[in-house]
């Protein structure tokens, strides 16, 4: 195979993964801070890129401003999930959670599909359609988009985490939620905060991802397994190892599509979810102590 | 009958216990005191299989039992019981001891489900045992009730009935008396008494002293994770160490 | 023991009863379809509500039954009867070897894992084409038969069905009050105390995934018959869903309570087809709904409900 071929492959796989990357760590942050898979997670990155259709088309809001009034939106979403769902659950056993995360997905799903129908739907790029050529492969302006708000978002949520004393207080729960509840952080606000934080990050990756691929009522499942698999190879880190993990799975998937048949592409990345989940279920990077299993 | 020799048992840099050595002789009921964090239910969570051990040995009968996981060793004889009492809650009480027994019956999926002649014959045999362990521990009046909603005192009857159920050779119990009242905790000391008069070797993780000295034939003292000192009960009441290892701890 | 048989006893007369009400309608097609759902809705309850293991995959072991049967009898001209124990192997054996990585997971990643499974199982029929006629299905199944009496009519299919239906029962009730369900349950009260007591909780999970998935490709198999055509849509992710969905509503643990959900869950959207894009929403609403307010399914929520109805209204009486 071609270099130019193969960079080609790199280069959009890349972008795929940052995508995956942002939602893996939407994930992350929700287990970290609960211990809960939120199984929902994807429908928030479908309802990032049909919020913003819908601004566009049906309110008539220019680009710039229906962006951030889905986002908005879907984390207002995300704030009612916690507090309808989550929060009043008496016996939050896994499985009870697994159940009730998957009846909200389907339940979030079912009211897209009513309001907005089956159809598929595209958003114009953020910025032109021109190809920009790299070494012999080419990227479209909307690649740079999502690497460089990927960049963005990682950057800010990292300087949360680790530079506001909200960020800290939730990494605080993360470690030991009674600890922290005893030095007086409010444990459940951490929780519904985490919801919206991840939720926020979905629905972004929802709207940078839509212009490339169509949106419509049911990517979210998809999306969100892929960004699950992107959380599980880096250890359900909220950080460097989870990006690292999309941005290997948006590669690996990009090049077997290529490769080897497109129709398999989203059996990569379950098959790469399977084995690490019996290989090496802390992650690529962890540590084989952190009991996740 | 039990023998550790040497176990070490060390989490992620912390040494939970040190080069722990001991025997225990068939038909005796010893005691493993010590003051907390001494290590004694690590010991017994090691015995039982549930934890494998850093290094150190654990013959039962004098066969090396080391690293066999708790359902290999139950049909080698060895039971035990746990300090926050783990019931199958879901189920009767009468359900409960029918688990103890799963070792000594044999009716696979297939003869289960087709309900097969000797798989009916052997369900009635377990069955009218089950009850005769509860009697045997007083609670068979309960037989029809859901496990979860027994009083903390009743459920560690039904524990212990379920382990005898499994007609073991040795029980380990892991604080048998926490949270019973002074009366249950007669009753218990009765019912400890008679299970080593059927023969059965018993070895006991206990706080009560009062019971401790009561009915241990010996005793294995633990502090910090090393054995401090072992004798009999008279023995271990004299020995300086130990006083000041529990002062320290009671001050 | 004696009322479990009776229950039953009462249960299939029922069953084989309807017919004589409903001979003719187009409803004894929809109870074909009620009587397969029940199959796979107490093997996933035997895995789920008994053991306490999740399986978000079935709809692929209820896939890979379907298609091995049409595959087997149509490109390769087999005998469906042979056919259908054959393909119950080969999926128990897959769902055993799979089973033991998969159900070292606990919880949420089991979960994960499992769908993932079913995923996987749902991407290769759709891709391996020229086997499968991948999205567009399989055709021309031939119906099952006895000599020259062919089960190709929607009552024969529902005696047929129905027949297999009630063995699956009669059976999971059986296993469930015996030696091997005590042991289940026990894994999922506390799986060390189970240990403890000489349950191999390990192997006791695969083997219970196994028969899980056995039961479920039968249903596949007989799917595939009673139909004569199988496509992929109808083993996806949303089905997998659907079986859980059916699982929690009748009962966690309550194998009568699977054949309400399934029956539920077939039924109601046949009522409701005027508002067909609703039952999607439906369903998600309802699971957790019954999750957060009647965790032990319409089998033990309805008669609680009902006592705690006629408790308050006999108190007000008494005051």
């Amino acid at each position: 195979m071609p270099f130019d071929q193969l960079l080609q492959y790199a280069l959009s796989g890349l972008s795929t993964g940052a995508i995956y990357a942002l939602i893996g760590i939407g994930f992350s942050i929700i287990y970290n801070s609960t211990g809960i898979i939120n199984f929902a997670q994807g429908e928030f990155v479908m309802l990032g890129g049909m919020l913003t259709l819908f601004y566009i088309n049906l309110l008539k809001l220019p680009l710039w401003a229906a962006i951030p009034a889905s986002v908005l939106t879907a984390t207002a979403a995300g704030l009612l999930f916690e507090r309808l769902a989550i929060r009043p659950l008496r016996k939050p056993t896994p499985i009870n959670m697994v159940i009730i995360t998957i009846g909200g997905s389907i339940f979030i799903r079912g009211l897209s599909m009513l309001l907005w129908g089956k159809d598929t739907h595209s958003l114009p790029p953020f910025s032109g359609e021109e190809p920009i050529a790299i070494a012999g492969a080419t990227i479209l302006p909307q690649h740079l988009w999502i690497l460089g708000i990927t960049l963005v978002i990682i950057a800010a949520n990292k300087y949360f985490f680790y530079h506001t004393i909200s960020g800290i207080a939730m990494r605080a729960c993360s470690y030991n939620g009674r600890a922290a509840g005893l030095v007086g952080i409010d444990v459940r606000r951490m929780v519904l905060f985490s919801f919206m934080i991840s939720s926020a990050m979905g629905a972004m990756a929802g709207i940078i991802v839509a212009p490339l691929t169509m949106t419509s009522y049911d990517v979210g499942v998809m999306l969100g397994l892929k960004g699950f698999c992107a959380a599980i190879i880096g250890g359900m880190s909220s950080g460097a190892a989870t990006v690292v993990g999309g941005l290997v799975l948006g590669i690996l998937e990009s090049l077997g599509a290529g490769l080897i048949s497109s129709g398999y592409k989203d059996a990569i990345s379950f098959i790469i979810l399977l084995l690490i989940l019996f290989i090496r279920p802390q992650g690529l990077f962890g540590k084989a102590e952190s009991e996740r299993v | 009958m039990l023998e550790v020799s040497a176990i070490t048992q060390i989490f992620g840099g912390v040494t939970a216990l040190d080069d722990v050595s001991f025997a225990i002789a068939k038909g005796d009921i010893t005691g493993v005191i010590g003051p907390n964090g001494a290590g004694k239910t690590t010991l017994f969570n090691i015995i039982s299989g549930i934890y494998s051990q850093t290094s150190g040995r654990v013959m039962l009968e004098g066969q090396n039992v080391s690293g066999l996981p708790p359902e290999r060793l139950a049909p080698r004889g060895m039971v035990r019981t746990f300090q926050n009492i783990e019931l199958f809650g879901g189920m009767t009480v009468l359900e409960n001891v029918l688990v103890g027994m799963h070792t000594r019956c044999s009716s696979g999926f297939l003869a289960c489900a087709l309900k097969m002649p000797w798989s009916v014959r052997e369900e009635a045999r377990i069955r009218r045992e089950a009850l005769r362990w509860l009697e045997f521990t007083g609670i068979s009046e309960l037989s029809d009730v859901t496990s979860a909603n027994l009083s903390f005192g009743k459920g560690r009857l039904l524990e212990i009935a379920r382990a005898l159920a499994m007609e073991p050779k040795i029980i380990l119990m892991d604080e048998p008396a926490a949270g019973l009242n002074s009366q249950e905790t007669i009753r218990l000391t009765r019912l400890i008494q008679s299970i080593r008069e059927m023969g059965i070797t018993v070895v006991l993780v206990e706080h009560d002293m009062e019971l401790v000295m009561d009915i241990c034939d010996r005793i294995v003292v633990l502090n910090l994770g090393r054995k401090l000192a072992e004798g009999t009960p008279r023995e271990i009441q004299d020995k300086k160490e130990v006083i000041a290892a529990y002062l320290g701890e009671d001050s | 023991m004696k009322k479990e048989l009776l229950k039953f006893l009462l249960f299939s007369v029922l069953m084989l009863l309807v017919p004589l009400a409903l001979h003719g309608s187009y409803l004894m097609n929809v109870l074909v379809f009620v009587g397969i759902h029940t199959m796979l809705a107490v093997a996933l309850n035997l895995l789920l509500g008994y053991a306490g293991q999740i399986s978000l995959g079935h709809a692929g072991f209820f896939g890979l039954g379907a298609y091995l049967s049409a595959i087997l009898t149509t490109t390769f001209g087999f005998n469906p009867w042979l056919v259908m124990p054959l393909a119950a192997v080969v999926v128990g054996l897959i769902a055993f070897l799979v089973g033991f990585p998969i159900l070292k997971l606990k919880g949420h990643y089991l979960a994960m894992a499992t769908l993932g499974l079913g995923v996987i199982i749902y991407i290769i029929i759709n891709e391996t084409v020229d086997y499968t006629g991948g999205p567009s299905g399989l055709s021309g199944i031939p119906n099952l038969a006895v000599g020259t009496f062919v089960f190709n009519s929607d009552i024969r299919n529902y005696y047929l069905i129905w027949t297999a239906a009630l063995a699956v029962i009669l059976l999971a009730v059986n296993l469930t009050n015996s030696r091997v369900g005590r042991a289940l349950r026990a894994i999922h009260d506390s799986e060390v105390a189970a240990r403890v007591m000489g349950v191999n909780a390990r192997l006791l999970k695969v083997q219970i995934f196994a028969l899980s998935a056995i039961v479920s490709a039968l249903a596949g198999s007989l799917y595939a018959h009673t139909m004569t055509f199988v496509s992929p849509a109808s083993f996806g992710f949303n089905f997998s869903v659907e079986l859980l969905t059916m699982v929690v509503i009748g009962g966690l643990g309550s194998i009568y309570g699977s054949f309400l959900g399934a029956a539920l869950l077939t039924l109601l959207p046949e009522f409701l087809r005027s508002a067909q894009d609703f039952d999607i929403i439906i369903y998600g609403g309802v699971l957790m709904l019954m999750v957060m307010f009647m965790p032990g399914g319409l089998v033990r929520g309805v008669p609680e409900l009902l006592k705690k109805m006629l408790g308050n209204r006999g108190g007000v009486g008494n005051a």
